[in-house]
């Protein structure tokens, strides 16, 4: 079983990266960009066959270490 | 006073937080393995520089969780003094030691020179070296240094007096034009509610000697020393 997690940032978070990266997408003449946010997307293989387990799991491993909860909101995602 | 420094892979202020330790001492700080298990008992733990674990994921989480960490926490909760400078303050952050987060800087460039940081809590033992409103100077050298947190937790900070330094100009003056990566309220250093824990993004041992171009850090390490012996 994989599970694919989704870490963003939380909405009114600064992302100094997101905003460079939409400069430059507006540099390359791609003006109709706004809003342009960078996270980051985990995939893992788990050796669990319940879904609802996995998923527990996996979001048990976001709070403990692959998202900080201060800043970042994680989606979790479990598929066969 | 009894001290330890711990190492991470990938620590590259240890041995100079050693040094300014050693001098304000008289005696060699333990230098600790991230991988022991065991501390010995000592009254600070200085959390240092670098980059721990190449860090990845976020700058200090892999180390926040390294066997060590769990010990460094438990002697926290009873009260050990622990100082994370730069990397070190990522890691006790991401361990849950203070409040907040260090994030990337705010116009995303690794900043390495000296700053002015006005002292804003002369009461703890890390500050009693020096005096309330003082200005020092001492060097920034990070890309992870910008400190943030909700609205709430930030009033809490403030509202307890949890700030130790704030960047501000040579005169004391706390502006933005005197911040160099974006922390709320110009924080560049923070205890704990205790005032047990202090992180700081700015390195005093790398201005502990007069060869290195200043002493302003020293006073930190000897005021430690004269408060913990």
């Amino acid at each position: 079983m994989k599970a694919r997690v989704h870490i963003t940032l939380k909405n009114g978070v600064l992302d100094p990266q997101g905003k460079a990266v939409e400069h430059a997408l507006h540099g390359l003449g791609f003006g109709g960009v706004s809003g342009v946010r960078q996270g980051k997307f985990i995939e893992l293989n788990l050796t669990s066959t319940d879904r609802v387990a996995a998923k527990k799991e996996v979001e048990d491993m976001c709070r403990a270490l692959l998202a900080n909860t201060v800043i970042e909101n994680y989606a979790v995602e479990v598929v066969d | 006073m009894k001290a330890a420094v711990i190492v991470f892979p990938g620590s590259n202020c240890d041995r100079d937080i050693a040094i300014a330790l050693e001098q304000s001492m008289g005696k060699p700080p333990a230098m600790v393995w991230h991988r022991d298990s065991e501390l010995p008992k000592v009254d600070l733990i200085a959390v240092p520089g670098g980059f721990s674990y190449g860090d990845y994921l976020r700058c200090g989480a892999m180390a926040a969780h390294s066997p060590i960490m769990r010990e460094v926490k438990r002697a926290a909760e009873k009260g050990t003094r622990i100082l994370g400078i730069c990397n070190g303050f990522q890691v006790i952050t991401e361990a849950g030691l203070l409040d907040g987060v260090l994030m990337r800087n705010k116009d995303l460039r690794f900043i390495c020179k000296d700053v002015h940081l006005r002292v804003e809590d002369a009461k703890s033992p890390f500050t009693a070296g020096y005096k309330k409103d003082e200005v020092i100077r001492v060097p920034i050298a990070h890309a992870e240094g910008n400190f943030f947190t909700d609205e709430d937790t930030l009033k809490r900070i403030e509202d307890k007096g949890m700030v130790a330094f704030r960047y501000a100009t040579p005169e004391g003056d706390v502006t933005q034009d005197a911040n160099p990566n974006g922390s709320l309220n110009n924080i560049a250093g923070i205890f704990n509610d205790k005032r047990t824990v202090l992180g700081m993004m700015p390195h005093p041992e790398r201005l502990s000697d007069p060869t290195l171009g200043g002493t302003d850090g020293r006073k930190m390490f000897d005021g430690l020393v004269e408060a913990l012996s």
